[in-house]
């Protein structure tokens, strides 16, 4: 970890504590993953180790499956902490509400492909928020926090996945979450393929039944 | 010890969602006259919802005497009745809601329908002057993460399944631990958590902000009946990694949300472990912790009473004709012009 410099903390997030950095004369991030003090220490460990060496190799994954995600430079486990490349940008959570509806809609499509491509290649995301992708300035689209994602070609996966992405523009962005997900999901069908998509949307219509207080006729 | 009436005139709420039945009388400001609960309890298993309905239909006379008495209040100086209109279970729910219309028809006052799940929140505002929280709503039926935006209680997290309080429950259950007089299987599993030492693996699920709770519930069940570890570490371990997800998932959205205070109510509030937990995480995001007072944290008639006020003062009444129980009123649903 040396060579680094006076990193300053940028996000306090829930689960990870970002600081912005110079390594090697290069803008980084630092993601750490600091002890809950809430969690036995045992448990705690094992969930901060697990998500620690698990997230680059999804992002790594992704990038792979042509989803931009950030170039992993180191990982130190023990610390609980990932080295990664400083995107430079906006996150998409900020634009949504400042671009016209016509952009909006674009972007969201752009989200959806994007998506389509994570299934199609077996990797469930895990925490689809507008706040986890970030624009940067040639207009690429870059997911960020795997921490919580898995390998799987699940529909059951896939729809949680989609599902906890259209609750996320649901809670964030109520005034035009609708035209979103439909957008998200007319380029998410786009990559993954119809037939496919189709089954997964069914799912994740089965999965938000099976919540607490869903009318039927809604769903 | 005569006690000088709050200025105002008083509503009267009543709760029939689950195995409680509960009345409570406000007065408009916000004072709490009499909250008396009458408690189903199964003779084995869980709650019956016939069986229920019936023990709320056989106790509400009563406990609607109780009440009044209790206030000091006579049926002549109620300005309102308030009633849980959903969610909930359906006989429970129209036990509840043919009081309240017998009510409010022979007093001849306005009727009001109450979400059950915002009178959680409200009266937690209420008991603790909380303004703006992130809220952690946790009960036998519902576990939720909510926060207000844009007119209404926004969903952050819930379950995708099963309901904490009802996890506790089931596991209480299958264990064939024993529920002593007046005190909810959740409080028997904590006091056995006391001396709970090993930490057994359990999965833990978090997705996002939302949670599972049914594949813990299944491994904690299949691990007790394999008898190869004490019930106090299985106690232990269930309440440490299922509170671990929760709070997990309240911080996601305290941090994403910002809010400057973090409420926890609803029946599992009342569990200390839980309440530590989720102060820790308010500290650390320099946020104020506030928790419901326990005999407002299981359901009761008093917060409906209080939300039905709410509700009232902003117009909202329900016709007669409109008062049939909501089983599947979920709380985004409902307008909220009480706060600007």
């Amino acid at each position: 970890m040396d060579k680094l410099k006076t990193p300053t903390l940028i996000k306090k997030g829930a689960e990870a504590s970002l600081y912005l950095s110079l390594w090697h004369d290069r803008k980084v991030i630092l993601k750490k993953r600091l002890p809950k003090k809430y969690r036995p220490n045992a448990l705690d460990t094992q969930i901060r180790i697990f998500r620690t060496i698990h997230e680059p190799q999804l992002m790594h994954e992704a990038r792979k499956a042509g989803v931009p995600t950030p170039t992993i430079f180191m990982v130190d486990v023990k610390n609980a902490t990932i080295i990664m490349e400083f995107i430079d940008g906006i996150q998409v959570k900020q634009m949504l509400t400042e671009i016209s509806p016509r952009e909006r809609q674009g972007l969201c499509l752009e989200i959806g492909k994007l998506i389509g491509k994570l299934h199609g290649n077996s990797i469930i995301h895990g925490d689809l928020t507008t706040s986890n992708m970030i624009m940067n300035s040639e207009g690429r689209i870059f997911f960020v926090d795997f921490g919580l994602g898995e390998r799987s070609s699940e529909t059951e996966a896939r729809g949680v996945d989609l599902h906890l992405m259209k609750r996320a523009l649901h809670s964030t962005h109520c005034g035009f979450a609708e035209k979103c997900f439909d957008s998200v999901v007319e380029g998410y069908s786009e990559t993954l393929g119809l037939e496919e998509a189709r089954m997964v949307l069914s799912k994740a219509k089965e999965i938000e039944r099976r919540g607490r207080y869903v009318e039927e006729r809604t769903a | 010890m005569a006690r000088k009436k709050p200025c105002g005139t008083y509503s009267l709420g009543i709760e029939s969602t689950a195995d409680d039945f509960s009345i409570g009388i406000s007065a408009f400001d916000g004072e709490i006259l009499a909250n008396i609960t009458d408690a189903y309890i199964p003779f084995e298993g869980g709650i019956h919802p016939r069986e229920a309905a019936r023990h709320h239909a056989e106790v509400s006379g009563r406990v609607l005497e109780e009440a009044f008495r209790k206030s000091g209040t006579k049926p002549r100086e109620l300005s309102i009745i308030a009633f849980s209109q959903g969610p909930g279970l359906g006989p429970c729910l129209r036990t509840g809601a043919t009081v309240a219309r017998a009510l409010a028809s022979y007093l001849n006052i306005p009727l009001i329908g109450v979400n059950h799940c915002i009178a959680h929140i409200e009266i937690g505002k209420l008991k603790t002057e909380a303004v703006d929280p992130i809220t952690l709503y946790v009960s036998g039926g519902n576990t939720i993460v909510a926060a207000f935006s844009a007119g209404r209680y926004r969903v952050f997290g819930e379950t995708l399944d099963i309901a904490l309080g009802n996890c506790l429950d089931v596991f209480a259950r299958e264990a064939g631990l024993h529920q002593e007089k007046g005190l909810p299987f959740g409080a028997v599993i904590e006091k056995l958590a006391l001396d709970g030492k090993e930490l057994v693996p359990l999965p833990y699920t978090v997705k996002g902000m939302d949670l599972s709770l049914s594949g813990l519930l299944t491994a904690a069940v299949n691990i007790f009946r394999k008898r190869d570890h004490r019930i106090e570490d299985l106690c232990y371990s269930i309440q440490e990694t299922a509170f671990s997800m929760v709070t997990e998932v309240t911080e996601r959205a305290l941090a994403h949300t910002e809010k400057e205070e973090v409420l926890l109510t609803g029946g599992v509030a009342a569990n200390k472990r839980l309440q530590s937990m989720i102060e820790t995480i308010a500290e650390e995001h320099d946020a104020r912790f506030a928790v419901v007072p326990s005999q407002f944290a299981t359901d009761n008639g008093a917060m409906v009473a209080w939300t039905g006020i709410l509700a009232f003062k902003h117009g909202m009444v329900t016709p007669i004709d409109r008062s049939f129980v909501r089983l599947k009123w979920r709380l985004e649903e409902v307008e909220i012009p009480w706060i600007s």
